[in-house]
């Protein structure tokens, strides 16, 4: 595309030794961080816009179905309106047939929650250069992280499981649980959102965890302390908490609104 | 590098373990609600507001927001003003699809 005369290589070529260092030549820092931070921020950006399509679909869609109109204790699964979430999210490991309403999602958010804690942790020990507190700190968010995911797996089952009376169809059948196509709880969109956005987000968490685990090994290895910095912690520290951020909307308009 | 190799500082972690309780209160607090207060718009804007004050603190705190350049502040704040345009045109847009179909 460019065309450089001879002259002009032989400059830039001498330039290329050293990082420029003029105001209007790369040497100026507005926003007073490093490359990849800022990228980091605007990768976060552009997924709190995916984030936010999926939350606002979900708003959407149930405006457009009927709100249940009748008492809580009432409530009975139907396709005519759209579920209330305490009462499709009332179970938890090992307690089967009790009704503890939005009990386990609650346990996950404080997980997660807790989690975004131990990574601030590995954050501010990386800026002391204190590779143990490092390894300690990523090492417990790894573990929340993992414990994060295992629940989604159980209340994804537990979902597509279904309960034990399940619910009679139009046809006269009982179905139990939910798939894309048919659900027990309600309308058809409510599982199947379900699954995008909690999907979504999971695989999210599943990223962060493999990220973590990089993070872990680079620490152990040394890499971080011979480049001179733990910005990579605070990088991939910055994704963990947006996840962590995600989940607090999600736990908000999907479990308790 | 640390100035003086060998050495490591105390660690700093007051305000962390503040913040992560105040984030905790408010959960606790819209766990409670849930309960307590019978489903109605109100208790929607309770949430909707309650969920922002927890996003506050871990943007600003956790992610280190309030501590960088006005700048960048800005930069990633105002786009987000587009999707508070886009939730209220698309729940007025879900509320329009109901009244046509109900």
């Amino acid at each position: 595309m460019s065309t450089i005369s001879p002259t002009t290589q032989a400059i830039s070529d001498s330039a290329l030794d050293k990082p420029r260092t003029g105001t209007w030549d790369g040497g100026n820092e507005p926003f007073n961080a490093s490359y990849g931070k800022l990228m980091m921020w605007f990768f976060l950006l552009s997924d709190a816009f995916t984030f936010a399509a999926f939350l606002t679909t979900y708003g959407l869609i149930r405006h457009k179905y009927l709100a249940y109109a009748g008492k809580v204790e009432d409530f009975v699964f139907s396709t005519a309106y759209w579920p209330i979430p305490e009462k499709v999210f009332n179970s938890f490991p090992g307690l089967h047939g009790v009704d503890l309403p939005l009990a386990f999602v609650a346990l996950m958010t404080m997980i997660l929650i807790f989690s975004s804690v131990t990574m601030v942790l590995a954050v501010e020990a990386g800026q002391r250069f204190d590779k143990k507190d490092v390894q300690k700190w990523l090492l417990w968010t790894i573990l929340f992280g993992t414990i994060f995911v295992s629940c989604q797996a159980w209340e994804w089952s537990h979902f597509i499981g279904g309960t034990d009376e399940g619910t009679l169809m139009n046809d006269g059948t009982r179905f139990f649980g939910a798939n894309l196509a048919v659900n027990q709880y309600g309308p058809v969109l409510f599982a199947d959102l379900f699954f995008f956005i909690t999907g979504f987000h999971g695989t999210h968490v599943f990223s962060g965890i493999c990220l973590l685990i990089y993070c872990f090994i680079a620490t152990t290895n040394g890499t971080f302390e011979k480049r001179g910095h733990y910005e990579m912690v605070e990088k991939i520290g910055l994704y963990w908490h947006f996840v962590d951020l995600v989940w607090v909307f999600v736990f908000t308009f999907f479990y308790l609104v | 590098m640390p100035a003086h190799p060998g050495e490591i500082p105390k660690p700093n972690t007051a305000w962390i373990w503040k913040t992560f309780w105040v984030i905790t209160a408010i959960t606790a607090l819209e766990f409670l609600i849930a309960f307590v207060m019978p489903s109605s718009t109100l208790r929607n804007s309770i949430f909707i507001v309650l969920t922002i004050f927890k996003a506050f603190f871990i943007v600003a705190e956790f992610m280190h927001l309030k501590h960088e350049t006005k700048g960048l502040i800005w930069t990633i704040l105002i786009p987000m003003a587009l999707l508070i345009w886009l939730l209220l045109a698309l729940i007025t847009e879900g509320n329009a699809i109901h009244k046509a179909i109900f």
